[in-house]
């Protein structure tokens, strides 16, 4: 089996409901306890796609002004970002722009991104247009997915099509880390058990080409 | 209240010839933790004068680079190290990021237009009647933070306060202490480019206060650190801070309620979670197998309710018992550190105003809510100290240390500390506070009762009001907060108290001070001298036995 490693960045505003989305998608629950991010958080998951898999690194960065400054540490050799916005505060909108274009400007490799408007539950007090942002997120080459972590709606799929789409960048033959799965466990821990994925998953979306994966500015860079 | 006697009387000759032959409970020749003396903020606050001040907060060598500096002449592979002028780095990110906020200006002009409402705002029910008001502000005079109410529509409160902080300095070329009027007691501190301001109608003392607002200050340098916070207003003035301490209110505001109840901040120390000597052993000893190898850590702590289950240390390096309450607040606020390992700077302001440490922060297992912070001053190290943790966590698991601290946790009722008054046998005591001085560490009879703070910063906004009420039955909190006057009493500069022993209609408290304690006793309000020494002197020699379980005998480094 096709194993690739691969680290994502989950980026945006305060309280936009990042760590709320993947917690509900690694932990399969939401709580209302969930209290600022400080810092970064750190979670790993298996996901597999069709006859493969990713291991993903997720890093959910805090939307805190006071440590916007670190966020380099973290998009530094992501091979994916999630943009999240909340659809009811377009300043939160806005400020995902900043980030794609800090991530363009800073990121050499190519990077899968996807824009998430999350809290779709509270449609009534909408204030980003879903066209507008499908429009922006299409303009980037990233997929846009609307997501609510509350209701537990649209976050399979983001997850889904990211690491479908690493696995494409991954054949297209990127920095990414994959190896056979028997090499693996030979490597690891010398005992023949088969891992089990966390997550399991289909792609029902069509797939993008490797030309709608967002690159930097080619540049030339030592490491 | 009616107070009927103050006794400065030598303590009786039973009590003292007890502990004068011996070490005082819970001494031991090497200490974590900083000695600290209760006030000595306070006493150095007050000794400043105006120059001073401004020279102390801004000549200060940098532990962290120091460590660095150690690291790199040890071990020549620099190549790697140099890129790890973290602090530094993180700041100059964040200057430039500070150009783009033009938020502030949006306010000064709202403030003009309002000001007739401004008045009426300090009358609404948001702000009269709270015990204590807490404001922050920058020497522009531009809010940064109030306890309670709206920061934006205390422009003009703020106003007046920068104007009697300046007058006072420029035109009498003093410092502006305090004003007390007859229920009331206003304490100001002007510290680095901030004003901080309590009001109080509390019983707790301008010392009190003082400490209170230095360590607010201190919560607002272990988010930003002092050289980031004295740039941003060296290069402009008017800079509105809330922008960078978003999302930090919520941690001075749980640092305010946290130092009202907890006795820790009162005395300057730091409390313990009482464990089986063997079981403190083998924790201590699983983390400095796991991390010797690892050269940049600084400190391995690992604590538990707002108490201290180890702490293992660089070489040379200790903590002050402050900066160990600001990580207690920090874990205590944050929920989320309960979902993931995180990764985030940590400025300890006692250690090291100027620049950040790396912390990797995480609750060591599902079933055993101790936190394991480790902190270094490589700010790549998240990878190494993830998997020293799993190692950690899996030897205090085999070793059943995790069973251990969580018996101590729930306060399992055959531990002997979990209801040392009724596992000693003196009924006579209600409650009790002790401090040895030298290891800075407190045991109390009790644990402190705190709830989980809010998680977002709706409700800490309400609350906070004087009621009048009748007190049945004492709470922990009551005792403490009884304690205060005898605290401020023994620690009086110009006539410091050794003992007291005071009956009112409720109870009676013996405070005492030695060269290695503090110990503040609640006794029944008929309770005779004699007889109230005697139960004393039993209650040391229990701490003294148990002091092994009580306090943390030994200072580990890696
Ligand atoms: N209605 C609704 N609320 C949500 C949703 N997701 C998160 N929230 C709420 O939004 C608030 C912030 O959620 P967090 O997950 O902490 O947001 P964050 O983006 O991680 O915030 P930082 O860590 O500070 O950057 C919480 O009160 C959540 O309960 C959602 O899908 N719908
Ligand atoms: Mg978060």
């Amino acid at each position: 089996m096709k194993v690739i490693e691969a680290k994502i960045v989950v980026l945006g505003s305060q309280g936009v409901g990042k760590t709320s989305l993947v917690v509900r998608y690694i932990g399969k629950m939401f709580s209302k306890h969930i209290s600022p991010t400080i810092g970064a958080s750190f979670f790993t998951c298996n996901i597999s796609v069709d006859d493969a898999r990713v291991k993903l690194q997720v890093w959910d960065t805090a939307g805190q002004e006071r440590f916007r400054s670190m966020a380099p540490m973290y998009y530094r050799n992501a091979n994916a970002a999630l943009l999240v916005f909340d659809i009811s505060s377009l300043n939160s909108f806005q400020a995902i722009k900043g980030w794609v274009k800090e991530l363009q400007s800073n990121v050499p490799e190519p990077m899968v991104m996807s824009v998430v408007g999350n809290k779709c539950d509270l449609e009534s007090s909408r204030a980003v247009p879903h066209a507008e942002a499908a429009q922006y997120a299409a303009s980037i080459g990233a997929q846009y997915c609307e997501t609510s972590a509350l209701h537990d709606q649209g976050i399979e799929q983001v997850f889904v099509t990211t690491a479908a789409a690493l696995l494409r960048l991954a054949g297209a033959g990127t920095n990414l880390r994959s190896y056979d799965s028997a090499d693996e466990d030979r490597l690891l821990s010398g005992a023949p058990t088969e891992e089990t994925p966390t997550h399991t998953g289909r792609i029902e979306l069509p797939a993008w080409s490797i030309d709608n994966i967002a690159h930097g500015e080619p540049r030339n860079t030592c490491c | 209240m009616s107070s009927s006697s103050i006794d400065n009387v030598q303590p009786s000759t039973s009590a003292q010839n007890n502990t004068s032959d011996e070490l005082e409970p819970g001494a031991c020749p090497d200490s974590i933790l900083d000695p600290t003396d209760s006030f000595e903020e306070f006493a150095s606050e007050m000794s400043s004068s105006l120059q001073s001040r401004h020279i102390a907060l801004t000549t200060k060598s940098s532990t962290i680079s120091e460590i660095q500096c150690e690291i790199n002449k040890d071990f020549k592979e620099s190549s790697e190290i140099k890129s790890t002028k973290s602090s530094e780095d993180l700041q100059n990110k964040n200057d430039s990021m500070s150009e783009s906020g033009s938020s502030s200006n949006l306010i000064d002009q709202n403030n003009e237009e309002l000001d007739s409402d401004k008045e009426d705002y300090l009358h609404s029910p948001e702000l009269i009647n709270k015990e204590k008001h807490v404001f922050i502000l920058s020497s522009a005079g531009k809010p940064i933070y109030s306890r309670y109410g709206n920061e934006d529509k205390l422009a003009g409160l703020c106003g007046v306060i920068q104007a009697l902080v300046s007058v006072v300095e420029d035109q009498n070329h003093d410092i502006l202490r305090s004003i007390t009027t007859k229920d009331c007691k206003t304490v100001f501190l002007v510290k680095g480019p901030l004003i901080l301001v309590a009001i109080s109608k509390s019983n707790e003392s301008e010392t009190q206060l003082v400490l209170q607002l230095t360590y607010a200050f201190n919560q607002i340098v272990s988010v930003l650190t002092l050289t980031q916070l004295n740039r941003i207003f060296e290069q402009r003035r008017n800079y509105d801070l809330r922008r960078l301490l978003s999302g930090a209110e919520r941690l001075i505001d749980n640092l305010l309620i946290f130092m009202e109840k907890d006795p820790a901040f009162l005395l300057g120390a730091v409390r313990c979670l009482p464990l089986p000597e063997k079981s403190r052993e083998s924790i201590t000893n699983a983390i400095t197998s796991t991390c010797n190898k690892i050269r940049d850590l600084v400190f391995a702590i690992l604590i538990a309710g707002n108490q201290l289950i180890t702490l293992v240390r660089m070489k040379k390096y200790t903590l002050h018992p402050s900066d160990i309450h600001l990580l207690f607040n920090l874990v205590r606020s944050t929920e989320s550190f309960k979902s993931a390992e995180s990764w985030t700077p940590i400025c300890l302001p006692k250690f090291d105003a100027s620049g950040f440490l790396h912390g990797h922060v995480s609750y060591i297992a599902e079933d055993c809510q101790a936190c394991l912070i480790l902190l270094t001053v490589q700010r790549d190290a998240f990878f190494p100290l993830s998997q020293a943790k799993h190692t950690i966590a899996e030897k205090l698991r085999r070793s059943n240390c995790l069973g251990a601290i969580n018996d101590a946790l729930n306060r399992n009722e055959d531990l002997p500390t979990t209801n040392p008054l009724r596992h000693i046998g003196i009924l006579e005591i209600r409650h009790f506070m002790y401090k040895c001085k030298s290891t800075a560490q407190l045991f109390t009879s009790d644990p402190v009762s705190i709830d989980r703070p809010q998680d977002n910063r709706t409700r800490p906004k309400e609350g906070g009001d004087i009621v009048e009420k009748k007190i049945e039955k004492l709470s922990d909190i009551d005792y403490v907060s009884n304690y205060r006057k005898f605290c401020s009493q023994i620690h009086c500069t110009s006539t410091p108290a050794k003992l007291i022993f005071r009956s009112n209609s409720d109870n009676t408290i013996l405070a005492w001070v030695t060269n290695g304690f503090e110990l503040y006793v609640t006794f029944d309000a008929l309770m005779e001298k004699d007889q109230a020494i005697k139960a004393v002197d039993r209650l040391l020699r229990w701490i003294k036995k148990e002091e092994q379980r009580i306090f943390i005998m030994n200072a580990p480094t890696f």
